[in-house]
């Protein structure tokens, strides 16, 4: 078992500039009820993202036209509430790679990190200065490389470097699964049941 | 023997091996599941052609999207009956033991572990739930986790976690009239944020603390995650040692006592340190009641709505978007707002006590004809303990009706959804959008508050009855 590789992408971006956004509004409750990790992709943001007839909100940024990419940039304190794995599902399942933010909970950064998302806290000036980018410039584009651990605004030609844990870096470049891991370590996890 | 902290000792009591430079392999005692998120590991163990390593450390009830009407009758919604019966399913070829809809010990996976004995000082706790955090009530590590640490956890029992930092928030001093511990999560987290927490596991400690009731430390440890943090707990003394004791899976005789002596040994040293530290004064803090959508935008029940004057950029949007959705105007008294239902359940106020302080404020009163009460135990013991009480004659005499155990209103993955725009003061732990059902406008507050505005119609102190 592995999960997917990520090593470095070049993507424009679709800016998110609320704060706070829970669990909640990445995918309500309502849509938890599956028993595969198929599928929540159609449900990230629905409360936001449809109107109450099923139709799609227009003002809803992932309904504009001007904005697509693999990179979901979102106000800080990200992914706050629930433990729901779903919303990293959904999150990876509508095409995301990257989640940028100036802050996130930490359930919901270890749950993106499991499924092969990389989470990328920067500073709220620089997450200040990539809505500006884009709000201009819908086509801007942006580099994320894990190995540098760097994300790159090409048209202000500002990088930043971004940290995540070494053990989860070497997983995600190389596609290594934590179970995987874990299964290795039966004699120890044994011996120290018997201690 | 340099200092350690409540935390430091039962983690490190539970390391297995340390990564280099990475997390640390953290031993699981005990391993609750839900049918919500657990499907999809048990998936991903079938997909390795495993099995779950330590059956009996796991413990599985359904309760999220279950009725709480007729639980005899099969689940009308199809996807939800479909969870149920994969869980079922799960369990059985896995050797897991389920308390299921039909089950004597049936109920919200965080009430039913503490009042069986199954949560116990010391222990390391997960659940694929976010509010797994109220088992550190006991003094125990508890917290909610992922479905692929799910995964992780019945592959091999133990789960990888980089260790949290530690803080301590102390409230000392006595506790107003009225003021309970659902006040004071709601009061410490509008003053360090929903994000305060963040990265940290929290000890509450204090004279405040120290006067809690269990039920009322596994409300604020229930609660420890709504300020960002991965867990709460406190350090366990005579009031945790008796109510565990004598408990269904509690240790008896000589266990007992061997264990009795270890759980004593858990606090923290004297000159332990915390990465952050918070003091607040017990009274300072009035009833509280949220006014946003956020379990930080909390304010006393005398207190106005903030006006936000001070707020710029994403801040100010953020808090307008919040108020527009309540349908609140800034500066405004909340005390006299009209509401439309009430919910007192969940795992954050479904315990007996909460029952017997909501049936105490209600008794001899009647619920406002406008209002639409949802009164729902957090499982079937609960439920018994509200019957052999009396508890339920005083509910009914003043207009309530009993339901049947789940989580309800909460997160309205079953029936019980808030309609849109419609007001609900409830004694839950989240008040996002559309949580309690598309477009509900959520109100969270204490069991009294909620007594308080059920028979009103209105948001009420209930200091003035």
């Amino acid at each position: 078992m592995s999960i997917e590789k990520f090593q470095k992408l070049v993507s424009t971006v679709v800016p998110l500039p609320i704060e706070n956004v829970d669990t909640d509004q990445i995918i309500p409750a309502r849509f938890l009820k599956a028993v595969e990790r198929k599928g929540f992709g159609d449900n990230l943001f629905r409360d936001w993202r449809y109107k109450k007839d099923g139709t799609p909100n227009p003002d809803f940024v992932m309904n504009n036209p001007r904005f697509s990419g693999q990179i979901l940039v979102a106000g800080k304190n990200f992914g706050s509430g629930s433990s729901r794995e779903h919303a990293a599902w959904a999150v990876y399942d509508a095409g995301f790679r990257v989640v940028v933010s100036s802050f996130f909970a930490d359930i919901f950064k270890s749950n993106v990190l499991n499924n092969g998302l990389l989470p990328v806290q920067v500073s709220d000036e620089f997450l200040a200065g990539i809505f500006e980018t884009t709000e201009s410039d819908p086509s801007a584009q942006f580099v994320v490389d894990l190995e540098s651990q760097t994300i790159l605004n090409i048209n202000t030609g500002i990088s930043v470097k971004f940290e995540i844990n070494s053990y989860k870096k070497e997983c995600l470049l190389n596609g290594y699964d934590d179970i995987d891991f874990l299964l290795s370590l039966k004699d120890e996890i044994v011996a120290f049941e018997e201690a | 023997m340099e200092p350690k902290t409540l935390f430091d000792k039962i983690w490190d009591a539970h390391v297995v091996k340390q990564v280099k430079d990475g997390p640390d392999v953290l031993y699981i005692d005990r391993h609750f599941i839900h049918e919500v998120t657990s499907p999809v590991a048990f998936l991903g163990l079938r997909n390795r052609g495993m099995k779950v390593f330590r059956p009996q450390n796991t413990i599985a009830t359904p309760d999220h999207n279950v009725p709480t009407l007729e639980q005899h009758l099969p689940i009308k919604e199809e996807l939800s009956r479909v969870q149920v019966e994969a869980l079922k399913q799960n369990c059985a070829d896995n050797g897991i033991e389920l308390y299921g809809l039909d089950h004597k010990y049936h109920g919200i996976v965080h009430i039913i572990g503490p009042e069986l004995g199954i949560t116990q000082p010391g222990m390391t706790i997960v659940c694929g739930d976010s509010h797994t955090s109220t088992h550190g009530a006991f003094g125990s590590i508890a917290f909610g986790i992922g479905t692929s640490e799910v995964e992780m956890v019945f592959a091999s029992q133990c789960i990888l976690q980089p260790k949290p930092k530690k803080m301590r928030i102390n409230v000392d001093g006595k506790l107003g009239k009225d003021v309970t511990a659902k006040d004071i999560a709601l009061y410490v987290i509008s003053q360090i944020s929903t994000s305060g927490g963040t990265g940290h596991f929290v000890e509450f400690a204090g004279s405040a603390i120290q006067s809690l009731t269990m039920e009322g430390r596994m409300t604020l440890c229930n609660m420890s995650i709504e300020c960002g943090a991965r867990g709460g707990m406190i350090a366990p003394d005579e009031v945790t040692f008796a109510y565990v004791k004598g408990r269904e899976f509690a240790p008896m005789g000589e266990e007992w006592d061997r264990k009795l002596e270890l759980w004593k040994q858990l606090k923290s040293d004297k000159d332990a340190v915390f990465d952050a530290e918070y003091n607040f004064n017990a009274s300072d803090i009035e009833p509280m009641i949220t006014y946003g959508t956020n379990p930080g935008m909390g304010i006393g029940v005398s207190g106005t709505i903030p006006t936000g004057k001070d707020l710029t950029g994403s801040d100010l949007i953020t808090f307008n978007k919040s108020l527009e959705y309540m349908g609140l105007n800034p500066g405004d008294q909340i005390k006299g707002k009209k509401i439309d239902y009430v919910f007192i359940g969940s795992c954050t106020n479904g315990r007996i006590e909460d029952f017997r302080l909501f049936a105490e404020f209600v008794k001899g009163k009647q619920k406002a004809e406008s209002v639409t009460a949802w009164i729902v135990p957090g499982s079937k013991k609960v439920e018994q303990q509200i019957r052999e009480e009396g508890i339920v004659e005083v509910l009914e005499a003043a207009g309530f009706a009993l339901r049947q155990p789940g989580c309800s209103a909460c997160l309205a993955m079953n029936e019980d959804k808030i309609p849109e725009g419609k007001y609900a003061v409830s004694t839950s732990n989240r008040n996002f959008e559309g949580r309690q059902g598309p477009g509900a406008r959520t109100m969270l507050a204490s069991p009294l508050m909620v007594a308080a505005a059920a028979v009103t119609g209105v948001v009420s102190d209930p200091r003035e009855f």
